[in-house]
Order: structure tokens, then sequence, then C-alpha cells
């Protein structure tokens, strides 16, 4: 059962149009590899490649050690669910779920056993007569899991599954998503989105797509914590971004904005100019370590947090911060700081964001 | 910045759109400026009866029925009123006489004739035999259209729609150069042969009419199936193939299913515009085939049996409405 899914230098293409370029990706069994990206990045294309909706131009597609570049999609053996359900409206929700166990032509008297299995996991037991149009968005994804996951698949691909539903519905889900996972140890999940919070929650590593190439790949936390690009920097989680330069008074000192900071610089050479990244959530008001002054250019209040704006000699900087009693004015000279192990400093040579 | 213009268009259009919609309902509310001031309490005297009038209703809404008259009185005199003499006249046995009792008789001679009897019977068999000819044809045709990507599958869906605006002669008549006795076919199997004529003869039976019904009718299923079609989420194929469904069964079970709605109402159209079709058997010169509307121009025209003729036209009209009914009531059932 265990299988997990390899691209082998997969490239897809419409009419000369390249929409996934030579994607090279392992995932391994029972993992949960979340595909993050813009809209356009190609993130969906290769999901559908392992599908089987798209012929590669070029590379290959294994489930487990099987090739099946060239396979039908019904001969994969792959659960899916989409973004709209996709349930099938003229069907009640156990026949719905019944559907892939019947074209699989599974054994006739397993048949309502497994359905009550899968049901009952997404918790849509007392439902099994309801038709689709009877349950609301959100029941309507659960049957949507649970038909993917009766067949026993051993590769669950979820396209966007929780973009349809609102905000707390999302996030319920999410946790049904984690506990269904840790049930199905063995299950390996491609899960593509544009969320990066549903990317950091459920996945064991991420890959990060722009412009159908795969930019980066990793753990939640390598990619939060020790971005490579200001890309991924940027799309996991939220960044300042501070062109620097390399050098000065001393190893692991980096300048900006004619202020000298101390970070961990690595082999970074004297002189290169490199990004700086600091999440906005790990700069502090007031003095401290790596001080830098500025006038602050907007307030936002988020609840919990304040946002401050902050322009540092002609750099906006992002400042989030537990809710302030007293909020600096529009205009105010105030100083924020980080710590230097907070900084990463990004590939010398990346262009300016 | 995209995003903070959006809110700002439909409060804007609220306060512009809001008066007009409401302006109607408020008389029975406070009194509005600019309502001609004696009109209500003429009505509220007028109505003393009526305290708890729903507050909608404005006292112009009164007099709204007189724009159902003009209607009514077109379709009277122009349709209602022939269908009536019609049905008077399928009542009153002609012998010569101008005013006579009505009757049944009528009725009793027509059914009682081996004529209309025959015709009663090719007339559904070939009708349901179009539809159901029609119905397989169109939606595979449909699907293939729809489903599977060719070069040019908009243009010969476009076509469709034009297709659907020929008179239903010019297919008969496309079908007589080819296969009539003097027919494109006859006439290659002759020269190729010299046999003195060809084997093309079923143009005059009623398979004739069959083929032709079912080519000219064809694409009224085919377009509410295709409508249907367009409206299937794909991603429902999708997933029912990686579920492991091959297309036959995703036709059977995903597709079907969802088009039975168009398919009953492509069908029960074509199955009512067969039974009344009059131009293709005609033109076909099946002289053996005759069908309540060739019964009907026969007694009318040709016999000048005008009670007999009527007869049949209210038996026809009887088949159609009671078939529609039916349809009606079955869609409705499936919930269509």
């Amino acid at each position: 059962m265990t299988s997990g899914i390899r691209f082998d230098n997969v490239s897809v293409a419409y009419g000369g149009n390249t929409v996934l370029d030579s994607l090279d990706l392992t995932v391994e069994p029972g993992e949960v590899m979340a595909l993050l990206g813009p809209s356009g990045s190609g993130k969906t294309t290769a999901l559908r490649a392992v599908a089987g909706f798209v012929q590669p131009v070029s590379g290959r597609v294994f489930i487990g050690e099987r090739d099946v570049t060239r396979l039908p999609p019904y001969r994969r053996g792959i659960g899916m669910v989409v973004q709209q359900y996709a349930l099938f409206p003229h069907l009640r929700v156990e026949d719905n779920v019944a559907f892939g166990l019947k074209a699989q032509k599974a054994v006739k008297d397993e048949i309502p056993g497994r359905v009550a299995e899968a049901l009952d996991m997404t918790g849509m037991a007392s439902y099994a007569k309801r038709y689709p149009r009877e349950l609301s968005g959100g029941q309507q994804q659960r049957v949507a899991i649970a038909r993917a996951l009766a067949i026993r698949p051993g590769v669950l691909l979820l396209d966007e599954p929780l973009s349809a539903l609102d905000a707390q519905l999302r996030s319920g889900m999410l946790a049904e998503l984690a506990r269904l996972h840790r049930e199905l140890p063995d299950v390996s999940i491609l899960y593509v989105t544009h969320d990066q919070v549903e990317a950091l929650t459920l996945a064991d590593r991420i890959a990060v797509m722009d412009k159908a190439r795969l930019q980066d790949c990793g753990t939640p936390q390598q990619l939060y914590r020790r971005p490579t690009t200001e890309f991924t920097a940027s799309f996991v989680g939220n960044a300042n971004l501070l062109p620097v330069t390399v050098g000065g008074e001393g190893a692991g000192v980096v300048s900006f904005a004619g202020t000298s900071l101390n970070v961990a610089t690595g082999g970074a050479t004297s002189g290169a100019t490199a990004t700086l990244c600091v999440r906005p959530h790990l700069v502090g008001l007031g003095e401290g370590p790596n001080a830098l002054r500025g006038t602050v250019t907007e307030v936002q209040w988020r609840g919990a947090t304040h946002r401050l704006y902050v322009d540092v000699g002609g750099h906006r900087l992002k400042a989030d911060l537990r809710e302030l009693r007293a909020t600096p004015e529009l205009g105010e000279e105030v100083t924020v700081h980080f710590a230097a192990e907070d900084a990463v400093l990004l590939g010398a040579g990346v262009s300016d964001g | 910045m995209r995003a903070d213009h959006g809110p700002d268009r439909p409060v804007a259009a609220a306060p512009a759109g809001r008066p007009a919609g409401h302006h109607p309902e408020r008389p029975s509310g406070a009194a509005p400026a600019g309502r001609p001031v004696g009109h209500r309490p003429a009505r509220s005297a007028a109505e003393p009866h009526r305290p708890g009038r729903p507050a909608a209703k404005s006292p112009r809404a009164a007099p709204r029925w007189i724009w159902a008259l003009p209607p009514v009185a077109v379709l009277a005199l122009g349709f209602l009123y022939p269908l009536g003499l019609v049905v008077q006249q399928s009542f009153s046995p002609d012998e010569g006489g101008t005013s006579v009792e009505p009757s049944v008789e009528p009725y009793a001679e027509v059914f009682a004739s081996e004529a209309f009897r025959e015709a009663l019977s090719t007339t559904v068999w070939l009708a349901v035999g179009a539809t159901v000819g029609c119905l397989v044809l169109g939606f595979v045709l449909a699907l293939v259209i729809a489903f599977v990507p060719f070069p040019g599958g908009k243009a010969v869906a476009k076509f469709i729609d034009v297709f659907l605006s020929f008179p239903s002669f010019l297919i008969t008549l496309a079908l007589l150069f080819i296969y009539g006795t003097v027919g494109m076919a006859n006439g290659v199997w002759t020269d190729v042969t010299g046999a003195a004529e060809g084997p093309f003869h079923f143009l005059t039976t009623p398979w004739g009419v069959l083929l032709a019904e079912i080519t000219y009718f064809t694409p009224f299923v085919m377009r509410p199936l295709l409508a249907a079609f367009s409206q299937l989420d794909t991603a429902q194929l999708e997933v029912a193939s990686s579920l492991g469904a091959k297309p036959a069964r995703i036709i059977r079970q995903v597709i079907l299913p969802e088009a039975l709605p168009a398919l009953a109402a492509g069908g029960s159209l074509v199955l009512v515009m067969c039974l009344n079709e009059f131009g293709i058997v005609l033109f076909t010169g099946a002289k053996g085939v005759t069908t309540l509307p060739m019964l009907v121009y026969s007694k009318a025209i040709l016999e000048s049996d005008y009670p007999a003729a009527c007869v049949v036209a209210v038996v026809n009209i009887a088949i159609s409405v009671g078939l529609y009914s039916l349809y009606r009531v079955v869609s409705r059932r499936v919930g269509a």
C-alpha cells in the first residue's frame, strides 16, 4: 500500500506555453507534501500530471515503483479531492462514496462496510441517505474526502480542498485533515494550496512553486526560519526584505541604510549586496540589539497585534507588535530592533524585491 | 487598491436603485410627497372592508389585468376560436344541412375506418421510433462534440443551431437526391452494374420517413443536450475517472443521469413534432405511409370531408397535448 510519488524531470506545456518546467520532486510514502505557490505557478498542473489529466511533454511520473506516465487516470489508483467537491448530484452520499468501489469492482458484500468506514472516518455517517444538495459546503467536502478514501488509495491528491470554505470551517477542516493523516499514516498526500497557513499547518514538507518551476523545498520550519530565496521568504510567512551590503567593521556585519547590523553572514564575501530577511513579528519596539531609527508611516490595529510600518532610510519596515497600550503617532520617530539570530541573510546577488 | 474600490460601488449604486423599487409599496404607509392627494381617501372609502390588505399592493395594481386583455384577445381570435371551430365541426356530421345537432357520429365513423386506425398506428410508431432514434443518435453525437476535442468542434456545434432553422422538407429533398429512385446512389449502382434500376427504394417506405425524421430532428435533441453538457462540472468527470471509472461507466453513471432532463426535454419536443410532421411525409412521396396529419390533409383537401378531417385533427391534438402533459408530470416528478 505504501506508495510515494516521484516527479522525474516532468515538463508540461500547452501549445508551446510551458506551465510546468522540469519538476523533480519526491513525496515519500506517508508524507504530506504541500505544493505552495501563487496561481499560475504550475502547482495544480503538477497534481494533474499525477492524476493523469495532463500528459507531460517530457519526464516521468511514478507512483510507488510504478511508472504511471502513460497510464489512464482510472488505472492509477489515486484518491482525489477538488476545491468544488465535485460530488455526483444525483447520487446519495453513500452512493457517492461507493462509486469508486463499484468502479473498481470491489466485492459486493464488502462495499457497505467500506462505505460506512469511510463515512465514519469523516464524521458523515449520519448523512448517508442525504443528497449532496442537502449538505453544507463543509459537509460536502467531508463526503468528497470519504469518497476518495473509500478506495483506500496509496496516494491522495488534494487540490485546494479548503478554498471554497469560509475561514472558520477551514481551520476546523485543517485539524480534521491532520487527524485523518494520523489515522492513515501510509497514505502519501500531495496538497496543492496557495494558502501558507494550510501548508505550514499540515505539511511535512513544502514545495514552493513559482513561474512553472520548483523554487524551494523543505520542512515548514526550514522554509520559515531559514528561507533561501526572497520568494520563499515572502511567500511562506511575512517578511521584511532589506537590501544590505555585506561587510563593514569586522565579520558578521552588514550595513543597511547607513546602519551597521550584526547578523550571521555565513560565507558571504565582503562588499557583496544581499537581502536580509527579518520576520515582522520578531521586530521589537524600543532600544535593543540592531536598533534602527525611523518614522512611523502607518499603524494598523489587528486585534491581538499592531502592525507598524516604519520608514527607515527610505525602506519600509513592517513590525508586528503585541497589542500596544499607547500607539505611536504617525510621523513619530521610533526605534525598532531585532535579534541577530532572527535575521537571515539571503544569497548575495539576489535581485531586490 | 482594487479591493478598496470594490465596496464603494454598490454603496453608490444603492441610493439610486432603492427609491425606484420602494415607491410603489409606500402609499399604504406614510403618504409620500408628490402622489395625487385625492386618490387615497377615495380608495380607502371604497374598500373599508379590507383593512388587512398587504401593504405591498399599490393602487395601480387593480387595473393591471387590463394588460392581459390584448394577448388574450389575440390568442382567442387567432388560435382558440379556429380551434373551437375545428372541434365544433368534428361533432357536426356533414349531411348537406347547415346546422345539425351535435353528435359523435363522425367520431364513430372515423374510428371505425381502417384508414384511420392504420394512420394512427403508423403515426405513433413512426414518432416513437424517430424519437428513440434521435435520442440515441443525438446523445452520441452530443457526447462527441462536447467531450472529444477535435478541430472544428465549435463550428459543428454552431452548425447545429443553423440546422434547426432549416425547413423539414429540405432534408427530405436532400435525401431524395441521394437515395431517391433517380438519385445518386441508384445512379451509381446502375452505372456500375448496368442494371435497369438501383436497389434503393426505401425512401418511399416508412423507413424512408423514419430516416428523414431522425436526420431532421436529431439536432433538436442535441441542442438541449449540448447546453446540459456545457453545464456539467468537468471536475466530476475527472474525479470519477480517478476513482477508477472507465469512460463507459462515466457516461452511464455520471453524464447520463445529469443529462436526463435535457434528454426528456429534447425527446418530448421531437415526439410531439414527429406526431405532427407533415412536410417530410409529403415530400418522401411515400404513398403507403399515411400519418394523421396526412389523413387530415387528404380528408379535408382531397375528399372535402371536413367533419372527418376535424375528427382526425382533434385526435392528433389530443395525443400531442396528452403526451406533453405526461411529460410535464413525469419531469416534475423527476425534479427536472
